[in-house]
């Protein structure tokens, strides 16, 4: 959905859902996924549906992710760095469409 | 532990933050500057210096304006402000204590102040697209079309596969003349804008004349447009993305017919409305702007709001731009200067003379605009009943129509009754939508039922965070 005109000056790896990826320095975690090809951050609490990042600056909270354990973090806002893990935010079990 | 206190705090380091930044710290007060982005700039100005140094060409190609942002980013961070970024500010007290967290998860025990007070405070959080509910807008590949002005900035990407963009309003022309630069091939311009919307603005052409330069701009982003050779469909009306887990195709109504087009990426605009979640929780008197159906703070002329010691600056007033919002940022400071008691009234006015000319001749294209992009009435109501308004609790135009014809009309008792708006956007996705709607069912204006009690934590929280705010 998205391409990278350039390759960026440095990169950091993060781990998303146990995957390494190397992605440029100084991009959000939200911008970093959509680059790599990954469009669905979570799936929702109330039907299971699976949602992409939206507005990607921070008004929407669509691009809700679980990041070094915490949940709720909002990809758009957040800097990649080295290490870091990611994983898409589910709801409880069983809901997932 | 003491407590760090400031004369003046800004939030927001957009073009209106770093312009009040500046003016206040050459009268030497004391300031401090949360922004809740990883860099200075603000949405307009996003990644400026990241660009400046690594994409140095393609700074350039982004043009007079936002090159324009490089001097005034310069001359904030010289100016001897403490300029925080990443910081979400989540609660600001009656009496000017500002609570707020890192927006880094891994950080949330740093050595940042969580807390401080001020003297004085400026609200310069800026703009957000309005939402815009259609069939099938929670479904992936649909997008808000300054997220990919957002990618392109901050992380050099460009739309690929098929992409659509539909809607109304001078940014969705700035970003589809963008793509077009940066050699994206858009298969579809969906236009909404109503027929008959150029000739309800004309009465203000004249005045909007005395800026050409606006005019000139909008009228060069048409042509780019119109000589691209996209499709571009105009009086577009029922849109609708439809696809299983993801986007697949876009349909949509063009006189009696109904038309398909497939698509990998649709970006949809429906105009800016000031983010007014801070001046909300602040309790700050709003009002309704009728032409451009927002709401928007009441301020006297230097930005002051209703709440004492607190104003406004820049889009998240009236929606008016950055070259706009830089002069109010710089008019409000000088009057918080004055309120402190570093110049007197006669200071203030002799050093706002110059900005208050160049605002004047800014603004005079504004009622055109305003009222040339009107948002288009049937993307604000959705039409159709099972369109998703609260994104969050997935609540829909039936459920709210409903439980309004149940007597629950105003958006607090909705929100209690079906949850709309009760999700971690806390509204920012659904408020207009939800007043407007109780509106449509009443057949009132939407000023006349207000908007939802926007409360603390205005940004979620960790209980582990509370307990720590003592």
């Amino acid at each position: 959905m998205f391409k990278k005109q350039y390759e960026s000056h440095e990169t950091v790896t993060i781990i998303f859902e146990g995957k390494s990826l190397d992605v440029g320095i100084g991009q959000t975690v939200a911008a970093a996924l959509l680059g790599e090809g990954h469009l669905i951050f979570r799936y929702t609490r109330v039907s299971g549906k699976p949602r992409a990042a939206y507005c990607l600056m921070g008004v929407c909270f669509e691009c809700l992710l679980e990041i070094n354990g915490q949940r709720n973090q909002q990809g758009c806002m957040i800097p990649v760095s080295d290490g870091m893990k990611i994983k898409r935010q589910m709801p409880p079990k069983g809901k997932i469409q | 532990m003491s407590i760090a206190e400031y004369d003046y705090t800004i939030i927001g380091a957009g073009p209106a933050g770093m312009a009040a930044a500046i003016t206040a710290r050459k009268h030497g007060l004391k300031v401090l500057v949360l922004d809740e982005q990883p860099t200075v700039g603000g949405q307009i100005f996003r990644n400026i210096e990241g660009l400046e140094k690594y994409r140095n060409s393609e700074f350039h190609k982004l043009g007079a304006e936002y090159l324009s942002g490089s001097k005034l980013v310069q001359q904030f961070h010289n100016s001897g402000v403490v300029y925080l970024n990443g910081r979400s500010v989540w609660q600001i007290d009656r009496d000017l204590g500002i609570h707020n967290v890192s927006t880094i998860p891994t950080d949330q025990k740093s050595s940042v102040p969580q807390f401080c007070k001020t003297k004085n405070l400026l609200i310069a959080v800026g703009a957000m697209e309005r939402p815009m509910p259609l069939p099938g807008w929670t479904l992936p590949g649909v997008m808000a079309c300054t997220a990919a002005d957002v990618l392109y900035k901050s992380s050099g990407m460009i739309p690929q596969g098929k992409v659509v963009l539909a809607g109304s309003g001078p940014l969705l022309l700035l970003i589809a003349s963008r793509l077009l630069d940066a050699g994206v091939k858009i298969s579809a311009f969906l236009d909404t804008t109503p027929r008959g919307a150029l000739i309800q603005a004309l009465p203000y052409l004249p005045q909007a004349l005395r800026s050409f330069g606006y005019l000139k701009k909008g009228l060069e982003m048409l042509w780019k447009l119109r000589t691209s050779g996209i499709p571009i469909y105009s009086g577009i009306q029922a849109i609708e993305a439809l696809g299983n887990s993801k986007l697949e195709e876009v349909r949509f109504k063009k006189g009696m017919k109904h038309q398909e087009v497939s698509a990998d990426l649709l970006l949809l605009h429906n105009g800016v409305v000031p983010n007014v979640q801070i001046s909300r929780q602040l309790a700050c008197e709003h009002s309704w702007y009728d032409v451009q159906r927002y709401w928007e703070p009441i301020v006297d002329d230097w930005g002051n709001t209703s709440m004492a010691r607190t104003a406004v600056a820049g889009d998240c007033g009236r929606v008016s731009g950055a070259v706009i919002s830089e002069i109010s940022g710089h008019l409000t400071a000088l009057d918080t200067v004055r309120q402190l008691g570093a110049i007197t009234l006669k200071e203030r006015d002799k050093l706002s003379l110059t900005l208050r000319q160049t605002l004047k001749n800014h603004q005079s294209a504004r009622p055109f605009l305003d009222k040339l992009f009107q948002p288009t009435q049937n993307l604000i109501v959705p039409n159709k009943e099972d369109v998703l308004v609260c994104r969050c609790e997935e609540v829909t135009v039936r459920e709210i129509r409903e439980t309004v014809r149940l007597g629950f009309q105003n958006p607090d008792r909705l929100k209690s009754m079906i949850r709309c708006g009760m999700g971690p956007c806390q509204a920012r996705m659904c408020g207009l939508t939800v007043s407007e709607i109780i509106a449509d069912e009443k057949q009132i204006s939407p000023e006349e039922v207000g908007y939802f009690k926007i409360r603390s934590p205005i940004k979620p929280i960790t209980i582990g965070q509370l307990a720590e705010n003592d």
